[in-house]
């Protein structure tokens, strides 16, 4: 893509400007990207919420009343977040996308109606419950209201994905012309809805996102554990997390395998960007791969790759067993998703699992051998590790988004097509500054608001300023001058 | 590829396109209401300079805001569901409108959240401009959009659109805070609700007269209709018994009357709109609508949701009825 291209129009005035175009895919794509990452702590943090909430209902030990409250807070300051992140989100589908929404609008306003009224009603409504009302309704009620939370934000993962699903592997409708405009016509809600894709990147998304959170918790445990290793509540949320993380981190490298071949079956041309696979014929699977000189990293491609191979397993699985099979390379296409993206973001991903597994095996030693909390060394893994769980899911995405590009709907509209004809570049390029100015500033802020709970809570446990060692590590919200 | 569940040539009941018309516009009334008075409280936030008040102002808005602000999901996912094509147009026609809103409620949404987590002043002034500042340009900007859409590029009207949604935010925002707070604070609110009460109906008959003069956006004749004048008549008949209520100090009743104000002006949006949904466009309601069996699928799974969706709010305004208990946010 030259220069050109990415310069909307001639006039000298607005040449500083992005296209449209462009401009409306890094906004759309930075806004997800930063949403999703409140959408998925909803997700990930449910299970944890639900338990701790039921064990301090049951039990009335300090440890659970302790955990419980620090992350139902973690969590709502999450849903602020994830609400007035996710309401440009359903806003952007038409104010960038007019053509996407109409042509498809059949086909996914339904699912996003429901998800609105099913879900983020259920989430708000009894959050509102489990943050203001524990002196306000019975304990049962109050159970049920974090059972509902939690709920919700799965049913809403729900949802959603139906509609991204649908978007990598349409099906359940035909085109026909309604004013004057070609658009889907929803011709079977069940094949529509369920369509191939579906209950992979379910599987897979809500995995990953308890994945990212377990991530999340153990750092924020293990820190904790770390400055004040007699805290009972807090070597509790570690091993739990531990526990977690040693069920979902190898379900997920199993589960994405039997994925890949089916995007392979379903999107041929996005498999071949994953591999960087240019030529049609055998495929080798690139169990590792390493850039020969920095052009691999904007063009990875075998010659410039030093890649530890099986030769021809790539053939094998995506056939499901032959070791000749032909997959199809991406010459054979006229125009390509930008492939450097979609391959060095698998690979960043499918890496990041590998550390999981090791991370979840070596915690699992430890608690075997009663030694979890006594590992200076695991502790400063865990909270290395801490972001790493969003860093996966992020790039995973970015392997399924950008990767079905230059599609929006899979074979039927192109992204160049959705994009509003009204638009100019200067508006565009005016609200994609604005979201980035407003979405860093938010980031850091629920950065900083992770540090003070975890201060507070280190200050409600007693622990002296300036005792424990001192961090000097990458995690912002980890410093120890407090 | 029939579904013998659900028709699929013929809408479940023959006015079922005019039927989800009514029912996207009552997710934007009950968005327009139940948000209303939560920006309405963050603008008489500004008012308040005693740190106990504005605490209380919070404690009043906490539990409810952020399932208030669903409702514009749900308009917006109910529009694009069952009139894809206005959802489109209105929203791409109105970029900087649309988006100027939605970052007009991030910064109302996280301030009064960020306030709670540090103990310092510099710190809460920042937030609280944040929570003022996205109170009043989001009522603003959104009744600027509603603007758009029933008149088009016309100024005036598009900007008294803008401001009457302001002022129908401060009423309901006084009356629900003077409702749920003591005597003494409630006094303190009522001129602010009583003023805002006759600037937004002298708004509304200046609006209304301007379109008919210019005949702005083409709607002038629907203007000059009985069912206008009958809602007009209403609007001022209900807006001056409230004041009524507020200066007896019979703060519920006065609530009630007032929250009746955004009701009317929603049922006001919905007379200047039909037959036609986007009137700028003369695109009709029948026209913009998805096919049946579309139609039919989103009304079957969708209107059980939405009564159920009824009773959650029933239960959580239930749940905080009642004087405001203990202040602050932060739960």
């Amino acid at each position: 893509m030259g220069p050109i291209t990415l310069l909307g129009a001639v006039d000298p005035v607005w040449v500083a400007f992005l296209s449209p175009e462009l401009a409306s895919r890094m906004q759309f794509g930075w806004t997800i990207s930063v949403h999703i990452i409140f959408a998925s702590l909803s997700i990930g943090l449910a299970p944890f919420i639900i338990y701790f909430t039921w064990k301090d209902v049951r039990t009335n030990e300090q440890q659970y009343v302790r955990l419980r409250s620090f992350w139902v807070r973690v969590f709502a300051a999450g849903f602020v977040m994830g609400t007035v992140t996710g309401i440009p989100m359903s806003f952007q589908f038409g104010t960038n996308f007019p053509q996407f929404s109409e042509v498809a609008g059949e086909l996914i306003g339904g699912p996003l109606a429901f998800e609105a009224k099913m879900a983020f009603f259920l989430e708000a409504v009894f959050l509102g419950v489990l943050l203001y009302g524990r002196d306000r309704v019975g304990d049962r009620i109050y159970v049920i209201s974090s059972v509902l939370v939690g709920f919700g934000a799965w049913l809403s993962g729900f949802w959603i994905l139906i509609v991204n699903a649908w978007m990598q592997t349409p099906r359940g409708y035909e085109m026909v012309t309604r004013n004057g405009m070609d658009v889907a016509k929803l011709t079977d809600p069940f094949a529509a809805f369920l369509t191939p894709r579906m209950p992979w990147m379910y599987v897979h998304m809500m995995n990953a996102s308890v994945i990212a959170v377990a991530l999340l918790v153990a750092g924020v445990s293990a820190y904790i554990v770390w400055k004040k290793p007699d805290t009972e509540a807090w070597n509790t949320a570690l091993k739990l997390a531990v526990v977690l993380l040693i069920i979902s981190a190898p379900f997920q490298a199993v589960h994405g395998d039997a994925y890949g071949r089916h995007v392979e079956d379903t999107q041929p041309q996005k498999f071949a960007a994953m591999e960087a696979h240019y030529e049609t014929g055998q495929a080798d699977l690139h169990l590792l791969a390493f850039p020969k000189s920095p052009v691999a990293l904007t063009d990875p491609r075998a010659e410039n790759l030093v890649t530890v191979s099986l030769p021809a397993v790539g053939s094998f699985l995506a056939s499901g067993g032959d070791f000749d099979a032909e997959v199809i390379g991406l010459n054979e296409y006229e125009e390509n998703p930008p492939v450097a993206l979609v391959f060095w973001s698998f690979r960043f991903m499918v890496g990041l699992g590998f550390l999981f597994i090791g991370l979840a095996l070596w915690g699992g030693y430890l608690t075997y051998r009663g030694r979890l909390s006594d590992s200076t060394r695991y502790l400063k893994a865990m909270i290395a590790a801490s972001p790493f769980g969003y860093a996966a899911l992020l790039t995973g995405w970015y392997v399924t988004e950008i990767g079905r590009q230059p599609w929006v709907i899979q074979g039927e509209l192109k992204t160049s097509e959705a994009v509003s004809s009204t638009l100019t570049g200067a508006e565009a390029t005016l609200t994609l500054v604005a979201f980035v100015v407003l979405y860093v500033g938010l980031i850091l802020t629920a950065l900083y608001i992770l540090k003070w709970l975890v201060r507070e809570e280190l200050r409600s446990l007693g622990l002296r300023e300036s005792s424990g060692d001192r961090w000097h590590g990458p995690i912002p919200w980890v410093s120890s001058d407090d | 590829m029939t579904d013998p569940l659900l028709p699929v040539d013929a809408y479940l009941v023959e006015s079922l396109p005019e039927i989800w018309f009514g029912a996207v516009l009552f997710s934007l009334g009950m968005y327009v209401v139940l948000d209303g008075f939560d920006f309405g409280i963050g603008m008489l936030y500004a008012t308040r300079t005693d740190e106990r008040e504005r605490e209380t102002f919070l404690a009043a808005f906490g539990p409810v805001w952020d399932a208030n602000e669903v409702w514009v999901v749900a308009f917006g996912t109910m529009l694009l569901a069952a009139f894809p094509r206005v959802y489109s147009r209105l929203l791409a026609d109105n970029y900087l409108l649309a988006l100027g809103f939605v970052v007009a409620l991030v910064f109302r949404g996280l301030g009064p959240e960020l306030r709670e987590q540090r103990d310092d002043e510099r710190w809460k002034r920042y937030t609280d401009y944040a929570f003022i500042g996205g109170s009043v340009f989001a009522p603003l900007l959104l009744g600027m959009l509603a603007g758009r859409w029933l008149f088009g590029g016309a100024t005036l009207p598009v900007a008294l659109t803008g401001v009457g949604l302001v002022a129908v935010s401060i009423v309901t925002g006084a009356a629900f805070l003077a409702a749920k707070t003591e005597p003494g604070l409630a006094s303190e609110l009522r001129p602010y609700g009583i003023g805002a009460t006759l600037a937004y109906l002298g708004g509304v008959v200046v609006l209304l007269g301007t379109v008919v003069l210019t005949d702005a956006g083409g709607a002038a004749d629907a203007v000059l209709s009985l069912p206008v004048a009958a809602v007009v008549a209403l609007s001022v008949a209900v807006g001056l018994g409230g004041s009524v209520l507020a200066r007896r100090g019979r703060y519920r009743a006065w609530l009630a009357n007032a929250l009746a104000l955004p009701t009317l002006l929603t049922i006001l949006v919905a007379i200047l709109l039909y037959p036609t949904i986007y009137p700028p466009t003369g695109l009709l309601v029948r026209e913009a609508v998805v096919s049946p069996l579309a139609l039919n699928l989103v009304t079957v799974l969708g209107f059980p949701v939405l009564l159920l969706v009824l009773w959650y709010f029933k239960f959580l305004y239930g749940v905080f009825s009642g004087p405001i208990e203990g202040e602050g946010y932060g739960g």
